[in-house]
């Protein structure tokens, strides 16, 4: 099953440079596998302590995953996944800045 | 070094003084690869805060979208600090993931967000590594040359700041 994944430009370097792959896995966490044994490296750069990094964000269908599951979102055939890191900084110290979401 | 259009540049600081003491940020795209900056962004502080900006997911995407369907980069990020000086603070340096961009910060402190001169300052952010570059602020981009692209609005191309 095909899934079509947009990678930011941050991340290319795992990819050879490639704005766009194709992965597979039935959830966003199986497709994080696929695409560590493709991009080894990647996964680490997308994942923490079991869920999506706070600064990542991680899109199905234009849904941030956040919505909608986590990474236990499911996918299916056919779908696009894009992933984008957070546009973020400010003064604060970033512990300071955290918030429950 | 940044070279930016004065109105743009202009359209920030007022950005960052109508957000003051919020934080303000947006981002100013322009042609793939061009690294001139066009199109001003003001983006929303989803964390409306005044020592911290997020852009909101959503419109994150729908900016993303559209720099792709109309071939551009994010060549300037900006946001203002309201009570600190216009350089990158370490979370700025640690969540900033465009390497290609300019990074602009102003700052609205100390009574600047009403009047006065507001600090103005453009940084490369790569792999956590800071550097300040020159801001060089023109009428247009008509004179500027390196790119291949003509779509300057602005007619005054005298009282350029800097040239050579």
């Amino acid at each position: 099953m095909a899934i079509e994944v947009r990678i930011p430009t941050i991340l290319r370097t795992y990819t050879g440079g490639e704005r766009a792959v194709e992965s597979s896995g039935d959830t966003v966490a199986e497709l994080v596998e696929s695409l560590e044994s493709a991009h080894p490296g990647i996964k680490e750069r997308m994942v923490e302590d079991g869920a999506v990094r706070r600064f990542v964000n991680v899109y199905v269908n234009d849904e941030d995953i956040r919505f909608t599951g986590g990474l236990e979102t499911e996918l299916s055939d056919g779908d696009t996944v894009v992933i984008l890191p957070a546009v973020a900084g400010g003064s604060a110290v970033r512990g300071a800045a955290r918030r429950p979401a | 070094m940044l070279i930016i259009d004065r109105a743009i540049h202009d359209a920030i600081i007022d950005h960052a003084r109508r957000d003051h003491p919020d934080e303000a940020c947006g981002v100013v795209a322009g042609p793939a690869g061009s690294d001139r900056p066009e199109r001003h962004v003001p983006m929303l502080n989803a964390a409306m805060s005044p020592t911290f900006y997020e852009f909101d997911s959503g419109d994150l995407l729908r900016l993303y979208r559209e720099m792709d369907d109309n071939d551009e980069d994010p060549v300037v990020v900006y946001h203002s600090h309201t009570a600190t000086e216009a350089y990158p603070s370490r979370t700025d340096v640690d969540l900033a993931s465009e390497p290609g961009a300019h990074y602009v910060l102003v700052s609205t402190r100390d009574g600047a967000h009403e009047s006065g001169p507001v600090d103005f300052r453009s940084y490369r952010i790569v792999d956590g590594e800071v550097s300040e570059e020159e801001v060089r602020v023109v009428d247009g981009y008509a004179d500027v040359p390196s790119s291949p692209h003509e779509s300057s609005p602005h007619e005054s191309s005298t009282d350029q700041r800097a040239t050579s």
